[in-house]
């Protein structure tokens, strides 16, 4: 018996899967084209302040008058809401898109944080027996909603914090027309070291371009000890841009910001 | 995913999506040639996996909502996450609601509602019904694939 293969049979298809695929790259195309520039807030650790570094940064844009955007892709742990200091309220739906909230700074935020319950994983319809089948599909999807559905409006810049690992940055390069710009946010120890020295490889190996180095938590008495910042600056040829303390003064955003 | 008629050696045409409501799909299928139908029926798991990438079997017959995936899977979602301003797509001058089938949409939960009903809607105006109810919205949740809507 010879059949046909998948590639081989090139009648009309009603379904158009691959078209319905290509139609959301466009909308996401779409809504970037008025972002001057998306910077990805990376670390491949959890709790270094990838966060917190993204909030204040945020903060320091908007404060020199760029218009600021932060999309927070932390699904499972949002907290720009609160660092933000977003304000408590729904989030308009109008027309096609879905209006972000707005910081007292003036910074745009769309969160996870905003539309679950308080205190509430988040968690989907569905059948959970085979849950880590679909997961990881519906959050690529939830991040190319927030991409594509939230009117960003005209940005300078958009800053994406992602969460801990490099999933979520392959997902987001996959979605966006071209590869984002990346922050790398380490504390001091060589086992950060190590867990970012991954994360920048695999963002290089996907032609992003390295900004530079931010080393989170410095001083404070020596609680964290080492010098990743410097290693990992001189591994990737790329400057370490702030040494942030464990309890930085706004000036240390303001020269963080004018340096990018 | 593509159905081939062996016989015939014609790629089958989608005729049509059931939701049984139980989160398996079944869709049918049918040869251009020779008439034989088949139907492929997924488990919920795969009905899942499908829903997850956002898109449609059959084909997409409305324009997407806003955050539609987002929207129609998150279980945790706040009552008031979102507040619906009517626009163009918006009620305004469209179709009205039967008391059954307001009732009905009452009972979708809050976090999704906003969307459900915009959905029904644009699908009435799309056909020019003039009145939207139970009916209707068993044969538009059919017929999108709209499923736990």
């Amino acid at each position: 018996m010879h059949l046909r293969t998948y590639h081989e049979l090139t009648e009309p298809d009603r379904s158009g899967l691959p078209e319905q695929i290509a139609a959301q790259r466009r909308r996401v195309a779409h809504r970037m084209a008025s972002v001057g520039r998306v910077l990805v807030v990376l670390s491949g650790k959890g709790g270094v302040g990838k966060s917190f570094v993204t909030a204040g940064l945020a903060r320091a844009l908007a404060g020199a008058g760029r218009t600021t955007g932060v999309l927070d892709a932390d699904f499972n742990g949002p907290t720009a809401p609160r660092l933000l200091r977003l304000p408590v309220a729904s989030c308009t739906v109008r027309d096609d898109l879905i209006e972000p909230a707005v910081s007292p700074e003036g910074v745009r935020c769309f969160s996870m944080g905003l539309l679950l319950e308080d205190g509430n994983p988040l968690a989907f319809r569905g059948p959970q027996a085979e849950g880590h089948v679909w997961r990881g599909t519906l959050e690529a999807s939830a991040l190319r909603e927030f991409l594509a559905d939230v009117a960003w409006g005209e940005l300078d810049d958009l800053l994406v914090d992602l969460p801990p690992g490099v999933q979520r940055f392959h997902e987001l390069t996959d979605l966006l027309p071209t590869p984002p710009a990346v922050l790398a946010v380490t504390i001091p120890t060589p086992e950060s070291h190590d867990a970012v020295r991954r994360a920048m490889r695999g963002a290089v190996e996907r032609g992003a371009q390295l900004l530079g180095v931010v080393e989170n938590m410095v001083g404070g008495g020596g609680a964290f000890s080492g010098t990743a910042g410097e290693d990992l600056s001189a591994e990737f040829g790329t400057p370490v841009l702030a040494r942030i303390s464990w309890h930085p003064a706004p000036s240390a955003w303001v020269e963080l910001a004018g340096r990018l | 995913m593509k159905f081939l008629c062996v016989e015939c050696d014609r790629q089958m045409e989608f005729e049509e999506r059931q939701l049984p409501g139980d989160g398996t799909l079944a869709a049918a299928f049918k040869c251009p040639a020779c008439g034989r139908v088949v139907a492929m029926l997924t488990n919920p798991m795969e009905t899942q996996l499908v829903a997850s990438l956002g898109v449609k079997i059959g084909g997409r017959t409305l324009e997407e909502q806003p955050m539609e995936t987002v929207r129609s899977m998150v279980a945790t979602g706040r009552e008031d996450a979102f507040a619906e301003q009517d626009g163009e797509r918006g009620a305004g001058s469209g179709p009205i609601w039967s008391g059954e089938a307001q009732d009905r949409l009452s009972r979708v939960p809050s976090f999704v509602r906003g969307m459900v009903k915009r959905i029904y809607a644009d699908y009435a105006k799309e056909r020019g019904i003039a009145e939207i109810t139970p009916a209707m919205m068993d044969a538009a949740r059919s017929e999108l694939g709209l499923e736990g809507m």
